[in-house]
């Protein structure tokens, strides 16, 4: 069951800076890892992260296998208009998910 | 680099002794090749090119002693008044002793608001962590925090 | 560098020399602490709020199993419990309790599966597996500051004892016993990494070792693997007196479900 955690503020003034917390449950296996037979355990990562307010993308990521599990990503931006925050994490395996979260800005 | 073949030997063998003394079956993680410092230089250079690399501007917030490699909780910023004419472009992150160098690229922008971003990462060994930012007009910053990273006390066995 | 099981050893070896000659005894109430209190501040943070917690990810899956229809019976934990942040508030600081029919302590893990057994006709869910961690930290979350109270009822105490004996005695190659490290020798560190008083406080918890949640048992099983013994199998009586005699030991301190760490 995959599952994510964001934090947006609910509301903001209008030219506020705001901290957009995300945090997405994943492996993040790395493809170094092996069995105790020594076989290797594949690749298993998210590789890319975007966030778009109001359809705009305002935030990319590129992970790399040095990312931790459970993939923490925190930035910022401007609070400029009310509406919608979509998150998209897309990775191997056909891995994708999606979350979004309002903003009420005055 | 090849690994050499004695030493990942020697090492299997002696879990696989441990093993059958338990009677259970661990999870390995043998060493595999490094990231040398041509690998580091080689990825900073992709993204940088022949442009020169400045020190200053970038902050690299990681804590010199880590509690566990698995997860280390890092922040990079960059003093930047984050407006239309001049902003923050993008942060890549590399790594020197990891078997990959690079860690993450976070592309920023105009409408970020403050050149910052968190995240946690994985650290194989105690090494150099380097942060490169580039700004709108072009140039590039980094800035570099040597971490040490101590492993956990006592083995795990798989669930 | 060799490979650490290797060194883990030789730097066990090397501190047992050491800490082996101290007496055992317990900690009084006043110098009870917590495993946080251990932790470099950056791992504290991590635990401190609630969207930067991985363990709040198994608590969100346990609140949507909370709510999900199972079994032959198909109903859900929520039908009979409501609202669990009522309902199951203070239940995981009084666990492990006294099962009736089975005579014997049981844990939170084992109790839900006695629920989905008995009630829901539900198959048990396997030890460590997502969705019991997921309901575990669920309602232990539901405890969440509540001060630890297991152990208070007269009917455990021959269980209590049992752990005690089993936190006291020597054993596997390392010949250590719990109490040898967690009582005599906390605040001090080995190979690195801090010597806590070995408190359960926030279980089932996030461990960055694991990048994972896990259960206490999980815990207890890596540490006797660590003095090189045979690890209990997960549900064994042993390892259920031994988190009994743990929790015992803990009262006063808050429950912190789900913690982090390291």
């Amino acid at each position: 069951m995959a599952s994510a955690l964001i934090n947006v503020p609910a509301k903001a003034k209008r030219g506020d800076i705001i901290e957009i917390k995300t945090l997405m449950s994943h492996i993040m296996e790395t493809g170094y890892r092996r069995t105790a037979t020594g076989e290797l355990i594949p690749r298993d990562i998210i590789t890319s992260f975007t966030c778009r307010y109001n359809g705009v993308e305002i935030f990319r990521a590129d992970l790399f296998p040095a990312i931790a599990a459970n993939p923490f990503i925190t930035f910022f931006t401007v609070a400029a208009e009310s509406g919608k925050f979509d998150f998209d994490w897309i990775g191997d395996n056909g891995f994708t998910e999606s979350a979004s979260a309002s903003i009420a800005v005055e | 680099m090849r690994e050499p073949d004695i030493s990942t030997r020697r090492q299997f063998l002696g879990l696989a002794g441990g093993v059958a003394a338990l009677g259970a079956v661990p999870m390995v993680t043998l060493r595999p090749a490094e990231a040398t410092p041509a690998m580091l230089a080689t990825a900073i250079r992709s993204v940088v090119g022949t442009a020169m690399v400045r020190t200053g501007k970038v902050k690299l917030d990681i804590p010199p002693l880590v509690e566990n490699g698995n997860t280390v909780p890092m922040t990079v910023s960059v003093l930047s008044p984050m407006t239309a004419e001049d902003y923050v472009k993008s942060i890549h992150v590399f790594n020197e002793k990891n078997p990959q160098p690079n860690i993450g690229n976070f592309y920023l922008g105009p409408r970020a608001g403050r050149g910052q971003i968190s995240t946690r990462i994985r650290l194989a060994d105690s090494q150099k962590i380097v942060a490169i930012a580039q700004l709108s007009d072009g140039s590039f910053w980094s800035a570099s925090v040597d971490v040490v990273v101590t492993l956990a006390a006592c083995t795990d066995e798989v669930i | 560098m060799r490979s650490f099981p290797a060194i883990a050893g030789a730097a066990l070896l090397v501190t047992a020399a050491i800490v082996v000659p101290l007496l055992a005894t317990e900690i009084p109430q006043g110098q009870r602490r917590s495993g946080y209190s251990f932790m470099t501040p950056d791992t504290q943070a991590m635990q401190n709020d609630d969207t930067a917690n991985p363990g709040m990810l198994w608590v969100l899956d346990g609140e949507a199993l909370w709510n999900n229809n199972t079994g032959a019976l198909n109903k859900a934990c929520a039908d009979c419990h409501h609202d669990a942040s009522a309902s199951m508030r203070g239940v995981a600081a009084h666990y492990p309790a006294f099962d009736p029919t089975l005579e014997r302590p049981v844990t939170l893990e084992q109790r839900i599966n006695l629920c989905r057994v008995r009630h829901q006709q539900a198959p048990p869910l396997a030890y460590e597996s997502r969705d019991l961690l997921a309901l575990t930290a669920f309602v232990a979350r539901q405890s969440r500051g509540l001060a630890i109270e297991a152990g208070a009822d007269p009917q455990l105490a021959p269980f209590v004892a049992k752990g005690h004996e089993l936190f006291m005695h020597r054993q596997g190659q390392l010949n250590f016993g719990c109490t040898n490290c967690h009582d005599d020798n906390w605040d001090k560190h080995l190979a690195g990494s801090a010597i806590t008083q070995a408190q359960p406080t926030g279980y089932p918890l996030y461990r960055l070792e694991w990048q994972s949640l896990g259960s206490l048992e999980r815990r207890l099983r890596a540490c006797m693997t660590g003095i090189r013994a045979q690890p209990y199998d997960y549900g064994a009586p042993e390892l259920v007196e031994l988190e009994l005699y743990l929790m015992t030991r803990a009262r006063g301190l808050p429950v912190e479900t789900p913690a982090v760490r390291p």
